[in-house]
């Protein structure tokens, strides 16, 4: 017999993937149905179920790129080369398929419009994916925030929904500044290298002007920018951060 | 019923005894590193562990005396919500029943609060008779400041986010007070074999 959901409990629920969207050369987007969604925020993360004909069953997270006014709920999955899930919902999925998941989950590492304070966004590879549905939402609310994005890929290549922050960069109110830490095209007049302590003192805003910032990326990425953040005087308590572990396949 | 994920093989019992790995975890041969803000870095004349709320007389260890106190070696099995799972992990620290021995209280639930002003909630029944300590080594070496040193809570039978880094104390509570993540929608609870993830699990 079917158990009534409770309030406020994360029911298990299936999607249907209506499109697939490769991004890069290693990233691909899923858009999903969701009949059973009770919206998001900007941040949130899903988990995903996935059973085997014989029963075996494999949960991730993966954090939800499409802002809460889209239509539909898009994943973007980045394919690690020797994850157990990842290669299935970058290589296997197609749409019509089903998939289980449920969620939102998370309410600390969410951004909405109501918030004060520049908006200063730091990822990594596909630390970007939650950052984009805050550009997103930001982009269909138009709060007097300022925005700041800091992303670092290994080339412009691998620079996940580059086309789309292009056209972010064009609002008046939004920086974008983009690190290549492997790969030049010729003339790259960006960033060379990582996202280090300089790279913040020179790009991110002053303490004083109380920068709400969000960081989200590797293990590595994450340590290094959110030490280098404090060491530069951002106030810790100021600092959000989504680190993606190596296991996070 | 999960519906068949056409095409889905997985990886199965690629890391370890099945019995040891609770539902919908991976065993990991990593250590993965998992916190919402910045790492912190607490000097150790600064350091100090507190057992203070309801209780007749608070308790305050600093570092050398907490070196001090009688310590035990664990090696346990670690389960994080995020669905890694790590097995035998070693650890060196001092079990809360000794912490507790001389604390008088009629509290049955505390608050662990940590540099950084993360906490977390558990019963005092899930941090008894062996259940948790409070960490100072790892695999034979300090506890990294990434994975929570100088030191860290450790509740083995509970989701890894129980377990708190840069743990500086224990205040006990007459009623159970949700700490950072059980306020964001993580179960109160979190045992890793009834998979309590989040709340109503």
């Amino acid at each position: 017999m079917a158990r009534a959901a409770l309030p406020g409990r994360l029911s298990w629920q299936i999607g249907r993937v209506v499109d697939t969207i490769q991004e890069t050369r290693r990233a691909k987007s899923l858009v999903l149905d969701l009949p059973n969604w009770p919206g998001h925020r900007a941040g949130q993360h899903i988990d995903i179920r996935l059973t085997a004909d014989d029963g075996y069953q494999a949960q991730r997270g993966y954090s939800i790129a499409s802002a809460p006014e889209d239509d539909g709920v898009m994943l973007t999955v980045d394919r690690l080369e020797d994850g157990e899930v990842s290669p299935y919902l970058t290589d296997v999925v197609e749409p019509g398929d089903e998939i289980e998941l449920r969620g939102p989950i998370g309410g600390y590492f969410v951004w909405d419009p109501s918030l004060s304070g520049p908006l200063l966004l730091i990822s990594g590879g596909s630390g970007i994916v939650p950052l984009r549905a805050m550009l997103r939402d930001w982009a269909a609310a138009r709060p007097q925030v300022k925005v700041r994005l800091l992303h670092s890929a290994r080339s412009l290549d691998d620079v996940i929904f580059r086309d789309e922050i292009m056209r972010f960069a064009a609002f008046d109110e939004v920086d974008v500044r983009i690190a290549l830490t492997r790969a030049w095209p010729e003339g790259w007049r960006g960033h060379r290298g990582r996202i280090d302590r300089d790279f913040l003192e020179r790009a991110a805003w002053p303490p004083q002007d109380a920068p709400r910032i969000y960081v989200c990326g590797p293990t590595g990425f994450v340590e290094a920018a959110a030490a280098a953040l404090v060491e530069t005087g951002q106030r810790p308590d100021t600092i959000k951060t989504e680190r993606f572990g190596p296991t996070g396949g | 019923m999960s519906p068949i994920s056409r095409g889905f093989l997985g990886r199965r019992r690629s890391g370890g005894d099945p019995s040891r790995v609770p539902p919908g975890q991976h065993v990991t041969k990593g250590f993965p590193v998992l916190s919402a803000g910045p790492t912190q870095h607490t000097p150790l004349p600064d350091w100090s562990f507190r057992i203070d709320g309801a209780v007749k007389e608070p308790s305050s260890w600093r570092w050398e005396e907490f070196l001090a106190l009688p310590a035990e070696q664990i090696t346990v099995d670690i389960h994080c919500v995020t669905k890694w799972t790590k097995l035998d992990t070693s650890w060196r620290g001092v079990s809360l029943d000794t912490l507790l021995a001389t604390i008088e209280t009629d509290a049955e639930y505390l608050t662990a609060w940590c540099d950084g002003g993360y906490t977390t909630n558990l019963a005092l029944a899930d941090i008894v008779d062996g259940k948790a300590w409070v960490t100072y080594e790892y695999d034979g070496g300090p506890v990294h400041p990434e994975h929570g040193g100088p030191a860290r809570l450790l509740v083995p039978h509970l989701y890894f986010w129980k377990s708190a880094k840069w743990v500086r104390g224990l205040t006990l509570t007459p009623t159970d007070e949700p700490g950072f993540w059980e306020t964001y929608g993580y179960h109160n609870h979190g045992d890793p074999w009834l998979e309590q993830r989040y709340q109503g699990d």
